[in-house]
């Protein structure tokens, strides 16, 4: 029997997609780790702003352009107070997570020199490492990385041996893509912080599930996207604390960036603008504005909770099936599963899934390093949002099984 | 048999089953016969690149005709070998530069795989044809 107090069946009428179906089956979506559904009410919001007030920002006289500027900051409002953000100009927005990741990493090619070190997790998604790598080939940084232990747990010990004063940043995920780990940031920002180094905490699967408040975690910069948690595509932000975002230099120039220009020098605009160049993507910065003011409504306790229920109950399900094994099995988990049958590829177990109407992710999810951890070429992984029902779990569980039938 | 003649036999095959899960059961009983590489090709040179699981192919030319063997660690990527190799395998260098591939989108193959398997069976081909192309050269 269902525990949950949320009435999952009038959430899931929200959803249009939800009642589409796939080669003739019902979907069942349970890949919402790599983007999770878009609710009516976003939707409504994405053809408001294009039926009534599409104009561009911060420069018309005219009232259109007034309402679209208005609405647009007072989505920064909203994703200020839902991350806690001191300051509404500690909201950047961004195209999504890589790019805030990006536009940091740009910005301390500047800070940094030859033999600083920078710290990363072995859990990370490939964005929150290649641009790591990026900038020690710009400035001779050093890269150093916090191992992980067979449960997809990161070894704090260790990370703490690797903090010193050559320290300046360190990097990790909130929660982990890959196996569904949530870290323990507090503990990986208070020792960053002992030795004077700046963290950055890649928020883009812990956003969905858990709401982050950057100010009981003084943490520097925390970066999502607006796309995992029911927004669209293309929006996301970057929070920074003030005094950083004033040290970096901006990302990239042009329109909405400047307060004045001539051919002899210009001065940047002040925050947030100096790093918002060009015309932003309004209409997705509203979107995400809207989304997070569905999932406030229905709460994200409430959300957490029961999304651990469909965790749980997937998983002893799963584990019944002889010869499966899950991979990523840290005592604090998001609603991820992570896992391969016998010696089967994943790829031909995603393959029959999706044939009977089952969504999931198969692969490294750009996450190669914990693969090659695991000595493994990728894994099934099924990841769950609070729309997913237990009677989606038991598809789930019988189409996996019927797979593998056919391919043993 | 010509290699028109074998891909109108697959498509004849194909149009038998009811669904796509038979056709996925029908691939992977023809990966299970799929013609094994020696383990001494299955070199990082001979995977085939744009393919998401690990795909090898080897040829042999032997009297003015080619025979390819293949492996994966995939079961439905060695089905899908699997009739490349049956279309292609004991065939002249130059009718396999000529023939045409028409026969994946009457089967329905191509739009039923994710894209990821679609790019790899494309690069599949390309592989095959580029081993005759090679080959080609050696016959007089």
């Amino acid at each position: 029997m269902q525990k949950t107090t949320l009435d999952i069946q009038a959430i899931r009428k929200d959803f249009p997609i939800l009642s589409r179906t796939v080669n003739g089956q019902p979907l069942v979506y349970l890949d919402n780790a790599a983007t999770s559904q878009t609710p009516k009410q976003v939707l409504d919001a994405i053809v408001d702003y294009y039926s009534g007030y599409n104009a561009n920002i911060h420069r018309g006289v005219h009232t259109l352009s007034q309402e679209a500027t208005d609405k647009y900051e007072q989505a920064r409002i909203k994703i200020q107070h839902h991350f806690n953000a001191k300051l509404a100009h500690e909201i950047i927005f961004t195209a999504g997570t890589t790019h805030s990741i990006n536009l940091v990493a740009n910005g301390f090619s500047s800070l940094l020199k030859k033999g600083d070190e920078i710290i990363v997790s072995a859990l990370e998604h490939h964005s929150n490492i290649v641009p790591w790598q990026m900038l020690c080939e710009r400035t001779g940084a050093v890269l150093k990385v916090i191992p992980m232990n067979l449960n997809g747990e990161l070894e704090l010990e260790a990370y703490y041996k690797l903090l010193s004063s050559n320290t300046k940043l360190v990097f990790c995920n909130h929660v982990s893509n890959a196996l569904g780990t949530v870290n323990p940031i507090k503990e990986i920002i208070n020792a960053a912080h002992n030795v004077g180094a700046a963290v950055l905490i890649d928020g883009a699967q812990a956003a969905p599930h858990i709401k982050a408040d950057v100010q009981a975690l003084d943490v520097d910069f925390y970066v999502v996207s607006a796309h995992k948690m029911c927004g669209p595509t293309g929006a996301g932000m970057l929070y920074g604390k003030e005094e950083w975002l004033n040290k970096l230099p901006p990302y990239q120039g042009g329109g909405e960036m400047i307060a004045e220009v001539s051919f002899d020098k210009t001065t940047y605009a002040g925050l947030p603008h100096k790093f918002e160049a060009g015309t932003p993507n309004i209409c997705g910065g509203i979107a995400f504005g809207a989304a997070l003011d569905y999932m406030n409504a229905i709460g994200f306790d409430a959300i957490a909770s029961y999304e651990h229920e469909l965790l749980e109950y997937a998983t002893a399900e799963l584990l019944a099936i002889d010869g499966l094994k899950i991979y990523g099995t840290a005592a604090n988990k998001t609603a991820v599963i992570s896992f391969n049958v016998g010696s089967i590829h994943p790829y031909d177990i995603g393959s029959i899934l999706d044939k009977l109407g089952v969504a999931v992710r198969t692969g490294h999810h750009c996450a190669q390093p914990i693969m090659d951890f695991y000595g493994i070429p990728g894994t099934v992984r099924a990841s769950f949002s609070f729309y997913n029902t237990k009677e989606e779990v038991d598809i789930l569980v019988a189409g996996v099984k019927r797979a593998v039938a056919m391919l043993q | 048999m010509t290699i028109k003649e074998i891909q109108e036999e697959i498509v004849d095959e194909f149009s038998m089953f009811d669904d796509w899960m038979q056709r996925y059961e029908y691939m992977i009983d023809l990966g299970k016969s799929l013609p094994l590489i020696d383990e001494q090709y299955k070199t990082d040179d001979n995977i085939i690149k744009g393919c998401q699981s690990r795909v090898w192919v080897h040829a042999d030319l032997e009297q003015d005709v080619l025979s390819f063997t293949a492996d994966s660690d995939a079961i439905i990527t060695k089905g899908i070998i699997a009739i490349l190799i049956r279309v292609f395998s004991g065939q002249h260098p130059k009718d396999i530069i000529e023939a045409d591939t028409n026969f994946i989108d009457e089967i329905g193959l191509k739009e039923h795989l994710s894209p990821t398997r679609a790019n790899g069976l494309v690069s599949m081909i390309k592989q095959i044809k580029m081993y005759a192309i090679a080959y080609q050269t050696q016959i007089k």
